[in-house]
Parts: structure tokens; sequence; C-alpha cells
């Protein structure tokens, strides 16, 4: 225990900086991170780039008017027999800080406007995905394959995640972000979301694609990625906005398989999911699902 | 001469020539007075301030490690959403009435307030209203559950106590509105001759404008949670999609009320610290008219950016950017009120006494919660920061060391006025620090656990979050103890009456028609007009 805290206050230790670049290198979540992933997208590189952008244009701007503040409380002291001047207005400084943050908000207007068109071009999907949100479980199902699943919370985080289950949190892996069966997804292909929800709002965030869409009933929302080829792997992600007891406890996991192994992987899915299909639990009724389809 | 109106603080007698009703039920339940029904709403906000900080810690202590070991997560969801409600509703706002009760009358040379009867009632609907919705912990099925922003289809799906809580949102709104109501009566007809609008204290300018702000938004509120009731228990569809309705057309109406209630709970702050900095830095305020023009283009500006709120909704692109730069434009006339703030301490002659420590950690800290406000306005990083710690993180530096900050400088400024008696500096002063640090220790790693994907409003999380939330559970425990050195304080100076006395003029720089009056003031205020002087006015230079 001793040694953890020890391990724990060194990793402080390093400080914000080193903690800051280390956060790019990989895609989930680390202990004592303390930055934004870059993600895996091109457009969650863009999302980065604004994140900074914005970032260090505070610091900036902290530095100045922080630092105005502490060299006058260092220097104008009564105390040291500082005398008040009189004035209280310099029409000159107003004038210029005005306009300079309108130049600077002008400047960081830009960029984002043009990664927001980017994010919102939904346009020329190569495959398309249907998510919709439940009370607390998500549902996929692969436009135009007869391919419809059901994902939830993995028994081993549910089960330690009850009030006194005995079971600490620290041995189960990846505690409340694993999911029975995760969505399979190609890279190097434009993939379009529609997500909605059938109870209540959830929000759909996988950190590593760069953006989250809330999951509304009654609504279909779009949204697109596009995974580059040679970030095959497991992303992880959970439901962002607050839709009851068990909002923490629904996760979401993304498994991205090359494009060219995606049929093999979509059919093997399928094979997996008919010998099951009879224990998986009718959640939607049938009336729903056809509002949803006749939705679109 | 406004002078002529001093009373000797030491003159035993006053309190005889005050006509103060006697008994506790004439002097406060019946009471018309501004000055009780302030210190009323003051010590009120201070018990839900301490109640809604409870709950608080209910949070934190789940949240200390992964796992659930306290709380079911039904029950922690009614923390949160309560949290909310009391902190917003029940401290934060009454507070800066209360404020409002006791200084306005004195700040523009008023005997009491335009409307006293009414004042009564605004108040002690209050203690009613709260009852009602702490009633519903113990009902069955719990209080609210579905967040304090009350997002349908979630907030129906809870048992029948949200009629309770409707109708304690209703009461709180109307009890708003009619505090609001009679500041505006006052500032507008009350004044003491001389007193032109564009004299006033920063202050007042401030509660002017809030006051507008509140007029314009409860009943978007009340409209909002009545359409609620009417969802839930009347077969109406107004937000339920499946009877043609629409469930984001309730967010929008909800960020319609909820930005501007943004602002109400900021601009009182804004005043305050204008009184303050320019008190202790014994210089007039930088850009008095700035401060006033800021402001309102604050309150403006407030009603056309409610949906950053729901930049993930879906909304249509043009929407998106129209609001991301109605957002990013609050920060031009944020950021002119700090410069001048910091204009104001520069070639200034400042001592720190505990009001003014907590106006600068106030302009620091409220600047770093701008900060994170800017960055929340870009849109596509608010894809990511939506919804996290980061944005929990932001409301709390705007909130906490924004409005509830203001309003502890605001004790300690004005209570050697309010109770003739000073308070123990040395002691308001480890406040000062224990609180400054432990609030930084509670909320500035929640910053980092947004960022790094924690989302809000979840009872139990990864454990690659522990550390940090650790960290924030520690500072939560601190910033709550350190607040009952607070009440020591105030209970100290306020009952015990120890202190040494306060002088009429209580601070060397302070500025304003309260400060002519006797500490503590007589029953009545201004009983005869005073004659302005423009220099004991507010700190601003009037002239320009």
């Amino acid at each position: 225990m001793r040694k953890q805290w020890q391990c724990t206050l060194a990793a402080a230790g390093m400080g914000l900086l080193a903690a800051f670049g280390a956060a790019a290198q990989d895609t989930g979540p680390k202990r004592w991170q303390l930055n934004m992933t870059e993600g895996i997208t091109e457009t969650s590189k863009l999302v980065y780039d604004l994140h900074m952008q914005i970032f260090y244009i505070c610091c900036v701007i902290g530095v100045i008017v922080f630092g105005a503040m502490f060299y006058s409380m260092y220097k104008f002291r009564k105390s040291k027999g500082a005398v008040a001047a009189k004035w209280s207005h310099n029409t000159t400084a107003e004038v210029i800080w005005t306009v300079v943050p309108i130049l600077i908000l002008v400047v960081m207007a830009i960029p984002a406007t043009r990664v927001l068109y980017q994010m919102y071009d939904t346009g020329k999907p190569e495959m398309t995905v249907e998510i919709r949100g439940y009370q607390w479980l998500w549902e996929y199902k692969y436009h135009g394959e007869d391919v419809k699943f059901i994902s939830r919370l993995k028994r081993d985080s549910d089960q330690a995640r009850r009030v006194g289950s005995g079971k600490d949190p620290n041995t189960v892996d990846n505690y409340l972000l694993d999911v029975d069966q995760p969505l399979i997804l190609p890279s190097d292909t434009k993939i379009r979301f529609v997500i909605s929800a059938d109870d209540v709002i959830h929000g759909w965030w996988v950190p590593v694609l760069g953006w989250k869409q809330d999951a509304i009933p009654g609504f279909i929302n779009e949204a697109w990625t596009k995974i580059p080829a040679g970030k095959e792997g497991t992303y992880r992600g959970q439901c962002a906005e607050l839709c009851g007891k068990d909002h923490g406890f629904m996760p979401i996991v993304v498994k991205v398989v090359p494009k060219a192994e995606f049929p093999q992987a979509l059919a093997a899915l399928k094979l997996e999911l008919n010998g099951i299909d009879s224990e998986k639990p009718q959640l939607a009724s049938a009336e729903l699902a056809a509002g949803f389809e006749s939705a679109k | 001469m406004a002078n002529a109106h001093t009373h000797d603080s030491h003159d035993a007698h006053h309190d005889e020539h005050d006509h103060k009703p006697t008994g506790f039920f004439n002097r406060w339940v019946l009471t018309t007075n501004h000055k009780d029904i302030g210190t009323m709403y003051l010590v009120f906000a201070l018990i839900m301030f301490f109640i809604g900080g409870a709950m608080a810690l209910v949070i934190r202590a789940e949240l200390f490690q992964p796992g659930l070991q306290l709380v079911h997560p039904e029950f922690f969801n009614q923390m949160t959403t309560m949290h909310a409600l009391v902190m917003i509703f029940g401290a934060v706002m009454p507070a800066f009435v209360g404020l409002a009760n006791w200084l306005v009358p004195m700040m523009v040379g008023a005997p009491d307030m335009a409307l006293p009867r009414m004042n009564n009632w605004s108040f002690w609907i209050m203690p009613f209203a709260f009852t009602l919705l702490l009633s519903t912990l113990f009902m069955p099925g719990g209080g609210p559950a579905g967040g304090w922003t009350l997002y349908p289809p979630l907030s129906l799906q809870g048992g029948n106590s949200a009629a309770f809580v409707i109708f304690a949102i209703h009461m709180m709104g109307i009890s708003s509105i009619m505090g609001a109501i009679n500041i505006i009566a006052t500032i507008l007809n009350m004044r003491a001759p001389g007193m032109d609008l564009l004299k006033m204290p920063v202050f007042v300018w401030t509660w002017l404008i809030t006051a507008f702000l509140l007029i314009a938004v409860m009943p978007v509120l009340a409209g909002a949670v009545t359409m609620l009731l009417t969802d839930k228990f009347f077969g109406t569809s107004f937000f339920n999609a499946m009877g043609g309705g629409d469930p984001v057309m309730f967010q929008h109406i909800f960020w319609f009320f909820g930005h501007p209630e943004v602002y109400i709970m900021i601009l009182p702050a804004f005043g305050i610290v204008s009184e303050i900095i320019p008190t202790f830095a014994r210089k007039p305020l930088f850009g008095y008219q700035a401060m006033v023009y800021a402001t309102a283009s604050i309150a403006f500006l407030s009603f056309i950016v409610w949906a950053h709120h729901m930049f993930t909704v879906g909304m249509p692109l043009g929407a998106e950017l129209f609001f991301m730069y109605a957002t990013m434009l609050i920060a031009i006339p944020t950021g002119v009120k700090v410069f001048n703030w910091a204009s104001t301490m520069w070639q200034s002659s400042m001592t720190f006494e505990t009001p003014m420590l907590f106006a600068i950690a106030f302009v620091i800290l409220f600047t770093i919660g701008g900060f994170s406000g800017l960055m929340l306005a870009i849109v596509p990083a608010d894809f990511q920061y939506h919804d996290t710690y980061f944005v929990v993180a932001h409301f709390h530096y705007v909130l906490v060391t924004g409005a509830i900050f203001s309003l502890m400088a605001a004790t300690y400024y004005w209570l050697p006025k309010w109770t003739g008696r000073m308070y123990n500096e040395t002691l308001g002063k480890w406040h000062f620090w224990l609180s400054t640090i432990s609030v930084n220790v509670l909320f500035f790693p929640q910053h980092f656990l947004g960022l790094a994907g924690m989302p809000r409003r979840i009872p139990d999380y990864n454990v690659i979050f522990t550390e940090f939330n650790m960290i924030s559970s520690v500072g939560a425990f601190g910033f709550g103890l350190s607040q009952l050195l607070f009440v020591y304080i105030v209970w100290k100076c306020a009952y015990s009456r120890s202190g040494e006395k306060a002088t009429a003029q209580v601070w060397e720089g302070a500025r304003g028609l309260e400060w002519t009056l006797s500490s503590p003031p007589p029953h009545h205020s201004f009983s005869t007009p005073p004659v302005i002087d423009d220099r004991v006015l507010a700190h601003g230079d009037v002239t320009h």
C-alpha cells in the first residue's frame, strides 16, 4: 500500500507536462491522465488540435492577467508605502482590450467552423450502423445486413459493481468499460451512424472517435467516423447522458478490424448471434422497431 | 450632508429609537423590515448551503474510490439532483436576494424596500418551498433523480414526488419574481435625490439587471415544469415523442431559462467584487460605466446562447454555429470586467483583509472558470467535453469560487456594518486560505478526469480514474469542514459580540452611502433622504 502511494506520488511528481505528452500516445485513458485523447481518427485529431489551441490562448491570457494582478499585489501594497493613483479610466487601454479579444475569437472561430463543417458531413458513407440506446444497454444493427444485437455491461463488472459485492474493482479487467458483445467496425471505411433511443435520452460516446452524440427517443441523429488503416484495436466509451440508475453501467466497446477482414468478422458474428438468438431478450416492441424503420 | 445621519455606534440608546417590533413572532414572522428580511434570507441560504453541501459530501464519499460502497445508484442520482436544486435555488439565489435586501436601500439612500409586505411574503415562501422539495427524499420512490435539468423522458419516470418538486419550483419562482419586482421598484423609485442611475454603486446596477433577468426567465421555467406536470399526470405529450411531442423542445425551453439563470447567479457577484476591490485598493473602480455596460451586454447575450448547453442533441449546423459565435462573444464583456478589476488594482494602495482576499481569489478563479467556459463554446471540442467532469469542474469554478466566494467576501465586508462588531480577522484569513486551497484540490482535478473521459453523474467509475477522484474527495471534505469555521466566525461576530466595535466607516477606503450610517445601522435606514455628496458615493469616477 505504502509502495503504491510512493509510486503514485512519484508519478504525480513527474509533472503536468510529462503527463500531457504521455496522454497522446495511447488510446485508452491512463492513470493520472491530464489531457484529452488525441484519438485515432483524422477528426479526433482536429478536435484535439482545436482543444489545444484554445487552451494555449487561455494560458497566455491567464499569464498576462494574473501576472499583472500578482505584480500589483506585490508592488502596490499600502504596507510598502504605495500611494493610490487617482485615475479610473483609460480609453486607449479599454479599446485595446475590447478589440484584441475580438480578433482572438475570430481567429479561433475560423478553424472551429471548418472542423464542424467536416464533422457534419455525413454524406457518401460506405456503411451505416444503427445505434439505439435502452435503459441500460445499447443495441446495434448493421444497415442492410440482418445483424442486430445487444451490447451490455460484462458480467464480471456487473457483479463487482453491486453495493457490498465484496469484489475489488481493481481485479476486474476494464472495470465498467467492457461489454459482452462489442460493436465490430472496419477500418479505412467511412461509417455513418444513425443514433436514437427507445426510452430516455442516452449519449453515445467513444472518446477516441472525437465526438459524442445524444440518442433521443423520436429523433434520429447522425454522425460519422473513418478509422484509418493501422488503427485497428479495441476502443471503449460510455453513455454520456444521464439515463437513470444504471447510467454509469452501460459502456460502449468498439472493435476495429482491418477492412479486408470485416466480411468474415461480420459472418462470424451472424453465426454467433443466430446460435444465441433465442436467449436474447426482446427489448423493443415490434411497433417501436417498425416506427424506427419508417422514420428513416 | 450625508454624515448628518451617522449615528454613533456606541450610542446605547439607539435601539430604543428604532421602533423594532418586540417578540419573535412580531419581529421576524411579521416583519416588513428590509434588514430583518435580509438577515433571514442570509441565514436561510447558509442553512441550505450546508444541506446542499452535505449532499455533495455524500456524492464525493461514494466517488472516493471505485466500486459502490455507500449508496445505491438511485440514491446517488437523487443526491446529484437535489444538491444542484438546493444550492442554486436555496443557497446562491436567496443569499444574493438577502444581500440586495440589506444593501440596496442603504446604498440608494432609501428607508426600506419599496414593497415591504411583499418582501415578507417572498421570503416566507422559501422555507415552505424547500420543506416540500426536501420532503420528497422521504417519499415512496424517493426524490427527483433525473438531474436538476429535469430532462424528460427521464424526469417523468420517477414516482409521484415529481408533483411536489414541480410545486416547490413554482413557489421558488414566485418568490424570486416578487423579490425581483421589489428590487426594481426600490431602485427605480426610492433613490435619494441626486442618486442618478449612473451614480449608483455597481452592486445596485448588477442587481437591477439581474432582477430583470429573473422576471424574464422564471416564468419560462414555470412553464417548462408545468408542461412536465401535465405530461406526467394529465396525459399531454408536450415532450413525449410517442404522442407527437418533442423531448428536445424541453431542453430549449429549460436552457432559455437556464442560461440567464447562470448570470442571475454571477452578476450580483460581479457587483460585490466591484465594491470590495476599490475599497481595499483605495482607488476608484476602473471604468465604472464600462462595468455597467458590460453587465448589460452580458445580460443581453445570456438570452441568445442557451443552446450551447445542447450542442450534442443534433441541432442543424447553422444553429450550432450561431450558438458557438454568440457564446464566444460573451468573453468580450466578461473580459472587460476582469481587465477593469485588474486595472483597479494597478497603481493602487492595497491591504489584504479577508474580504479583499476572497475578492481577489474570485477574480482569478472565476476567470479560470471563464477560460474553461470559452473552451466549452468551441463546438467540436465540446463534443468531447460535453457531459464530462470537465463541465463539472467548469461550473463549480464559476459557481463555488465565483458566486460562493463573492458571498463570503460580501459577508466579511459588510458584517461589521450589519452587526456593529468586527469579525476575527485572523480566523477570517484562516477560513480564506483553507477554503481556497481545498476548493482547488476539490475541483481542479475534475478537469483532468473529464478530459481523460470520465462522464458526469456516474456513481462508479473505471479504476484508472481513482487517483484524481480521491484527491477531489479529500478536497471536498476539506472545503466542507472549512465552512464550519465560517459559521463560527459569523456567529462569534453577530451573537457573542466579543469583537472590537466597528466604526461607521469600517474600512478606510470604503465609499458609498451605507458607510455613512452607523454600525449597526438604524432599523429604518434613511428616514430622511441623505444629501448626496459625490465624494462619498460609490467607487466609480462618476464624472466619466
